[in-house]
């Protein structure tokens, strides 16, 4: 197991590694803007535009730009400055970091207990009403796109614009360590508009999958040992049926850890996403770099996680 | 049959399944009685309802679009009258089961002395602990070596026969008095099939519980039950003592059982016999007696008459459901077992010979044309 995740680790390096490569690759073929040209203000001079793009070492081939960066990322864990702002790339980074796990984790909870929840009580009671209803609002959830579903609540409930003014609308995230009541019902839409379409994805899952254990032989040993039909559901049913959102509930909160830029951009969140967002709209190359760096970095640990996590669910899986 | 009140008591026993195609008679109207401690043995193809005869006896077929008349008197009580709950006190401890493929039954996630304990306290107000012991002594009871590492691992770390045994000794948790093995050898190889089979049989002895052994296979049953009840497209089509049936059957449908065995004492040019056909449609079964589409001796009125099971008249223990004259029964088998085949013998069941005439084919065509 150690050896496995030991291994595991290095093709994470590696494939971090190739991750920069492309990125700075794609920026350098396909570049969002100059960055010296915005950088240097109205009407600059060309001389000074120069000045600028040697500054930043903009006028050396792609390769030596690239064996730079990594240098000083590599020795001294640098991602570089802004060509925006000048601040370190990675100051800026986990200073944003904070927001975005905060709405990842609590928008993963809820997602979680609302999945989980319907989706077992729709595969017990399958065919209900109940099952129906559920049904067919996650399918609404499902097709309801993040920025329309978030400006909908921010129109409908935000204190600013709301028909009915219950929360704080865009802008409004505060710290936790600066005021935690703040801070929770600042993210309580943000936290529901991204986990409704996660919700109803896994509502659906788990049901399906719920359906389908529910017919398994070991099911039936259960109920033939005189089990309570409770106990076989939740101990028997889910614990088979849960392994299929376990994959997902990690790769999702790892694809999100990287940014959940459209809620964070409805809301203005300052997390991650937002932060990925401007940058690619400033031709930020550092920043991009960053952004991507650790969204990437998120996704495959969140991979190996998982991976590791299901030799814990399921025995008979043994990495060697 | 012994005098004891029966254990089990099945009486006109009717599951019907509505489903999209129709109504399914899985079960209609079959009646059989189990003494205490004696064994036994139904026997049929897949689909001929002896599953869903077990199971509704267990409580587990019930559901919205199952319909169950009859009785199942368990001890006089009828099981169809339980509410669930009082159902479930029954299953799994005085009523237990064990099924064909003990991989898929077993859960894949929990180990094996779990699973065995759960059992216990299903229905028992005992510890962990104690509970754990009691998996401990059954699997030693249940003969897999060195128990108390066996019982922390997990299914797919046991070989097939044990994980059979496994499910015996969660079967015994609770010291049941009438055991359902559905079809226990048929996921086996054959050696580890006669091990477990013997140890269902030293069980039974030691433990005095009653046995009803379910299987496809008569060879199965032909070592380990008392009596042996044959079904056909929901229904009992024969029913009598093991020795009685396979010293002289009645039915054409188990003739045609003990013929397709493989036997050591016959000569090796002889073939296996196989029953033609396919078991009827249980949502349109075929009119009259339903396995006439597949027996070789059927006539006109066959297709008409539905047989009831009636008694034998040479013995009031053996039942059979045929049409056929009890003499004609006789001549046939004694002819089967001299190496007839059902062809040359379907003329003694046809009282005057209709000569045979050959179908009109289509018409020929001229080659090339």
């Amino acid at each position: 197991m150690v050896k496995y995740i030991i291994r595991r680790l290095l093709w994470v390096i590696v494939l971090l590694f190739l991750v920069s490569l492309m990125t700075f690759v794609v920026f350098y073929l396909l570049p969002s803007a100059d960055p010296a040209v915005l950088r240097a203000g109205r009407q600059p001079s060309p001389a000074l535009v120069a000045q600028i793009r040697h500054n930043l070492g903009l006028d050396k081939p792609w390769y030596t730009q690239y064996y730079r960066y990594m240098k000083s990322l590599v020795l001294h864990f640098n991602f570089g400055y802004s060509y925006q702002s000048n601040e370190s790339v990675r100051t800026e980074i986990f200073s944003r970091l904070p927001a975005t796990i905060s709405l990842t984790v609590g928008a993963a909870v809820i997602w979680l207990v609302l999945g989980i929840g319907v989706g077992t009580i729709s595969a017990v009671r399958r065919r209900s009403k109940f099952d129906r209803a559920a049904m067919g609002t996650a399918l609404v959830a499902i097709s309801a796109p993040v920025y329309w579903l978030g400006l909908l609540s921010l129109f409908l409930f935000a204190s600013d614009i709301g028909k009915f003014p219950l929360f704080p609308g865009a802008g409004s995230y505060v710290p936790l360590t600066q005021n935690p009541e703040k801070w929770f019902t600042s993210l309580i839409m943000p936290w529901f508009v991204l986990a409704a379409s996660f919700a109803a994805i896994y509502a659906r899952l788990l049901r399906a999958n719920l359906i389908e254990t529910m017919s398994e032989d070991y099911i039936r040993t259960a109920r033939a040992k005189g089990l309570p039909e409770r106990r076989v559901i939740l101990h028997h049913g889910i614990r088979a049926a849960i392994t299929p959102i376990v994959t997902a509930a990690g790769l999702d909160v790892g694809v999100l850890l990287g940014g959940a830029i459209l809620t964070e951009t409805v809301f203005n969140i300052p997390g991650i996403g937002r932060l990925a967002y401007d940058s690619i709209l400033a031709g930020d190359l550092p920043m991009i770099q960053g952004t991507v760096l650790i969204g990437a970095f998120f996704i495959v640990m969140a991979n190996l996680v998982v991976d590791i996590l299901y030799a814990f669910i399921d025995p008979r899986v043994r990495y060697s | 049959m012994t005098g004891d009140a029966p254990l089990l008591d099945v009486q006109d026993l009717r599951v019907q399944f509505d489903t999209d195609d129709g109504i399914v008679h899985a079960v209609d109207g079959i009646s059989y009685s189990v003494a205490p401690a004696t064994t036994l043995g139904i026997v049929g193809e897949s689909g001929s309802g002896k599953t869903v005869t077990s199971l509704t006896t267990m409580g587990l077929t019930r559901s919205r679009s199952t319909r169950v008349t009859g009785r199942i008197l368990f001890q006089g009580t009828d099981l169809l009258t339980l509410t669930g709950e009082e159902l479930r006190r029954v299953r799994g401890n005085e009523i237990a089961m064990i099924f064909q493929d003990p991989l898929s039954s077993l859960h894949p996630f929990y180990k094996v002395g779990r699973q065995i304990s759960e059992a216990v306290r299903a229905h028992r107000d005992v510890s962990k602990a104690a509970a754990r012991d009691r998996a401990v002594d059954l699997l030693e009871l249940v003969g897999i070596p060195d128990p108390h590492r066996r019982v922390d691992q997990y299914p797919h770390e046991f070989s097939g026969g044990m994980r059979q045994r496994a499910m015996i000794a969660m079967a015994l948790a609770n010291e049941p008095k009438l055991l359902i093995a559905d079809e226990p050898t048929t996921a086996l190889d054959v050696t580890v099939q006669a091990q477990i089979l013997a140890l269902i049989a030293d069980l039974q002895r030691r433990l005095g519980m009653a046995v009803i052994i379910i299987t496809h296979d008569l060879g199965v049953v032909a070592e380990i039950a008392d009596e042996i009840a044959v079904m056909y497209a929901g229904r009992i089509v024969e029913h009598a003592t093991t020795a009685s049936l396979f010293a002289s059957p009645e039915h054409p449908y188990t003739w045609g059982l003990l013929k397709s065995i493989p036997r050591l004492d016959t000569p090796r040019s002889e073939e296996l016999v196989p029953i033609q056909g396919r078991p009827p449609s249980m949502i349109n079964r075929p009119s009259g007696c339903f396995f006439h589409p597949r027996c070789p001796y059927v006539s006109e009125e066959h297709t008409r008459i539905d047989p009831r099971l009636e008694p034998t008249p040479g013995d009031p223990d053996h039942s059979v459901a045929c049409l056929l004259a009890p003499p004609v029964r006789s001549e046939i088998w004694h002819g089967l077992i001299a190496g007839s085949s059902p062809e040359l013998l379907r003329g003694l069941a046809v009282p005057a010979p209709t000569p045979v005439i050959a179908a009109p084919g289509p018409p020929e065509r001229g080659r090339g044309a």
